[in-house]
């Protein structure tokens, strides 16, 4: 039972923080004015145009779609992957387990196996591709072996070496009701679920901070009406008063 | 700049460049001096506690700017704007990606405010503020045009112009500042103008534009400065009142607010449209500038403020004014509401000089005459502050459309270069955002690489000879890279001059 402590307490850690540093990442953004209007034209007018184009951005990466294909590419099935594999993973802190979560269960299959090609996909360019190589720093290159250990050793528990997924649904849905249970032993599930942890550790502490922060920025969340609407930062306001 | 500046040769298919690491370190604009920075308020030399000042002053900014902020965090290093800087593209530095530009402060910005980069800066690309990369930072943050196209191709729009800006705020508080820039802003608080041109000056040129316009049509066109009570208050760069072929356009305005029969004017006081406050990213000064235009308006009681052909200009009047002076609608501090009460609010305040054409042209009020510009095959250049920072009319994409419907109507040969170079996609003529000047021509004439080969190709096929734009960097820039590509000087012009050759004045013609 040491183990399963450990990953107890581990897993209420990388929660309060992955949580924690989160709220504390926007609360910082939410508070940090935006001074000016700087919406990259042609920009929507109105605030449900803006609120499409952030929708298409975080759905369909609009931009990248411009910019690049291949990255374009491989970090939407990445990102498309990861998502179905997370709804699959639900059924581990559900009982029962939600319809619509059982019905994705095959989807989120698939998903592994793109997230696996997406990031091999990413990896080889971040390594052959000579631009990319020069502004690559060693944490990027961590962040996707990361990702990628962590898919690979869920396919294993899948495809290669299945482990007892009811005694880890015993595990987890004990912890959400402050329960210890055992955790089944095997290496893969262990370095699987020690991954997931360290990754919830860095998220608000590393570029992962990119999916809050495509809300937050100013090019693409702002509407373009700045003659119609005066728009004006508290602090800037301040200089107003003081003529 | 000792040896001689060569184009880089035109490709025949634009392939991305191979690095070539360090080619354009040395490439630096002049440092301002002490008298230059303290006349606008910055330290005048490089203290020696210089990197506690600049985290300091990184600090502050991080506290004001949430794109700042949020932009030095989000980057994931994907590389999508690597290949879409046009001086990356001309020069081959990596250092001139934008990803690359940017990580210039990432570093110092994890180093200093990050926990990993705290912990393991090696990790995480995190750096110490040395001398050095500090010449770093002088060096490449004015290789950056802040035109704002990569902030088209990012993901997460991240704006490498918002960081240049924040990088130059730093150099400036830290006594490091770009004499180019600073001596300009200077002479705007002292003179009223980028040029230092004084009133009788501007009067001068005014009266001897009236004398060539009438030799030219035989109609007295007015060229009023200071006219109290005029309808119109006119605002545009000062380039427009003495170089080629920025004139051209100041005629062709005149001609048209004289056709539309409306009251117009300049001021001596706002002669200047342009305001390198935003290059030099300080909003004091951004303020202070556009002050001088609220100023003009209230003092001269004009109805409604229009500005000339000029990018960051318009950008500036368009998406900052409103926020900086209250030119604008909406406003409901006392600040603002004394203007707003003068402006009149049936029309959009302020006003493009080409919209304002264009619905003359739209409404029928001009009579022109296209064929008179039939010696020209016509392409418009978009120019970035426009394209990617602003507006014109009542739907995105006006800053696009209207230009382009104001040719149709001036001249009956008109070219598109390629997709990928224009609209929002548009190159920068390469010497924008405080970079033109002569010690940064290497730069300038590399930077043009992707628009002169944009050009090259309509110019073979389609036999373009005239570039239009509404720009005066534009102009300028391209009236003096143009000649190093091999075209002639003179195929750059304003929009307003074709309009001007087109327009038909009064009833003797
Ligand atoms: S703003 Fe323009 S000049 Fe600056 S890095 Fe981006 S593309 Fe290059
Ligand atoms: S496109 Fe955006 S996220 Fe990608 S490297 Fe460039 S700035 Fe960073």
């Amino acid at each position: 039972m040491t183990a399963a402590w450990a990953y107890a307490l581990a897993f209420y850690a990388a929660a309060a923080i992955l949580v924690g540093g989160l709220a504390w990442r926007i609360a910082d953004y939410w508070r940090t004015p935006a001074p000016l209007k700087i919406p990259t034209t042609p920009a929507p007018t109105t605030r449900g145009g803006v609120a499409l184009r952030l929708a298409r951005e975080v759905l369909l990466f609009e931009s990248l779609f411009r910019s690049n294909l291949w990255i374009w590419l491989f970090g939407w099935l990445f990102h498309v992957g990861l998502a179905l594999v997370l709804a699959r993973h639900l059924r581990y802190f559900t009982e029962p387990v939600w319809g619509w979560v059982v019905f994705i269960q095959p989807f989120g299959i698939l998903g592994g196996f793109l997230m696996a090609a997406g990031l091999a996909g990413l990896l080889a360019r971040r390594l052959a591709v000579e631009r990319i190589r020069y502004i690559s720093t060693p944490s990027d290159i961590l962040m996707l072996v990361l990702l990628l250990v962590i898919t690979i050793s869920g396919l294993v528990m899948k495809y290669v070496s299945p482990t007892d997924v009811v005694a880890v649904k015993v595990f987890f849905l004990g912890l959400l009701r402050f329960e210890l249970h055992p955790l089944p032993a095997e290496l893969h599930l262990r370095v699987h679920l020690a991954l997931v942890a360290a990754l919830m550790i860095v998220f608000p502490f590393s570029k992962l901070l990119h999916a809050p922060g495509i809300f937050f920025s100013p090019t693409r969340n702002q509407a373009d009406d700045p003659r119609e609407r005066r728009h004006l930062a508290p602090w800037a306001a301040r200089l107003d008063r003081e003529g | 700049m000792s040896t001689k500046v060569e184009a880089p040769p035109l490709r025949k298919y634009p392939v991305i460049p191979v690095l070539d690491i360090g080619a354009m370190s040395a490439s630096k604009p002049y440092v301002a001096s002490d008298k230059i920075q303290e006349a606008i308020g910055f330290p005048g030399e490089l203290a020696p506690d210089w990197e506690a000042k600049a985290i300091a002053k990184m600090a502050e900014l991080l506290g004001r700017y949430r794109s700042l902020k949020v932009y030095l965090d989000a980057c994931v290093h994907c590389g999508a704007c690597s290949d879409k800087c046009h001086y990356f593209i001309g020069t081959g530095d990596p250092k001139n990606m934008p990803v690359a530009r940017q990580d210039l402060m990432r570093a110092v910005y994890r180093r200093h405010f990050t926990l990993a980069g705290r912990i393991a800066p090696k990790l995480v690309g995190a750096r110490d503020f040395t001398p050095e990369l500090l010449q770093d930072w002088y060096s490449y943050y004015h290789q950056c045009s802040e035109c704002r196209r990569c902030s088209v191709f990012c993901p997460y729009g991240i704006d490498t112009a918002e960081i240049t800006m924040a990088a130059r705020e730093i150099m400036d508080a830290i006594g490091l500042g770009q004499k180019y820039s600073n001596e300009i802003i200077g002479k705007v608080h002292r003179i009223g103008n980028n040029l230092g041109l004084p009133g009788p000056a501007l009067e001068d040129t005014l009266l001897g534009l009236e004398e060539d316009v009438k030799e030219d049509t035989g109609v007295d066109v007015r060229y009023p400065l200071d006219a109290k009570g005029a309808e119109v208050l006119l605002v545009t760069p000062s380039a427009d009142f003495f170089a080629e072929p920025h004139v051209e356009s100041l005629i062709g305005y005149g001609k048209v607010f004289h056709a539309a029969g409306v009251s117009w004017t300049l001021s001596s006081h706002a002669s200047e449209a342009g305001n390198f406050g935003m290059f030099i990213g300080n909003y004091e000064q951004l303020r202070k500038i556009a002050l001088r235009v609220r100023e003009a308006a209230l003092e001269l009681g004009v109805k409604r403020i229009v500005v000339g052909e000029c990018g960051h200009a318009w950008r500036v009047a368009y998406s900052f004014w409103n926020t900086l002076v209250g030119i604008g609608a909406g406003g409901d501090d006392p600040f603002a509401v004394e203007l707003q009460n003068q402006l009149d609010h049936r029309y959009r305040q302020p006003t493009h000089i080409c919209e304002f054409t264009w619905d003359l042209i739209e409404r029928g009020a001009l009579r022109l005459d296209p064929s008179a510009n039939d010696h020209r095959i016509v392409t418009f250049h978009d120019s970035c502050n426009v394209a990617r920072a602003s507006r014109m009319g009542d739907f995105p994409g006006g800053q696009f459309e209207i230009p382009r419907a104001i040719i149709r109507a001036v001249a009956n040969r008109f070219v598109e270069m390629a997709p990928e170079t224009i609209r929002e996609k548009t190159f920068c003529c390469g010497g924008g955002g405080g970079l033109l000047t002569d010690e940064l021509l290497e730069l300038r004439v590399k930077g043009a690489l992707p628009r002169m080969e944009a050009l090259q190709e309509i110019a073979e096929r389609d036999g373009v000879n005239f570039m239009a734009t509404i720009c005066a960097i534009c102009k300028a820039q391209f009236s003096k890279v143009l000649p190093y590509y091999g075209f002639k000087m003179s195929m750059v012009g304003g929009v307003h001059q074709l309009v001007s050759t087109a327009i038909r004045l009064g009833s003797n013609d």
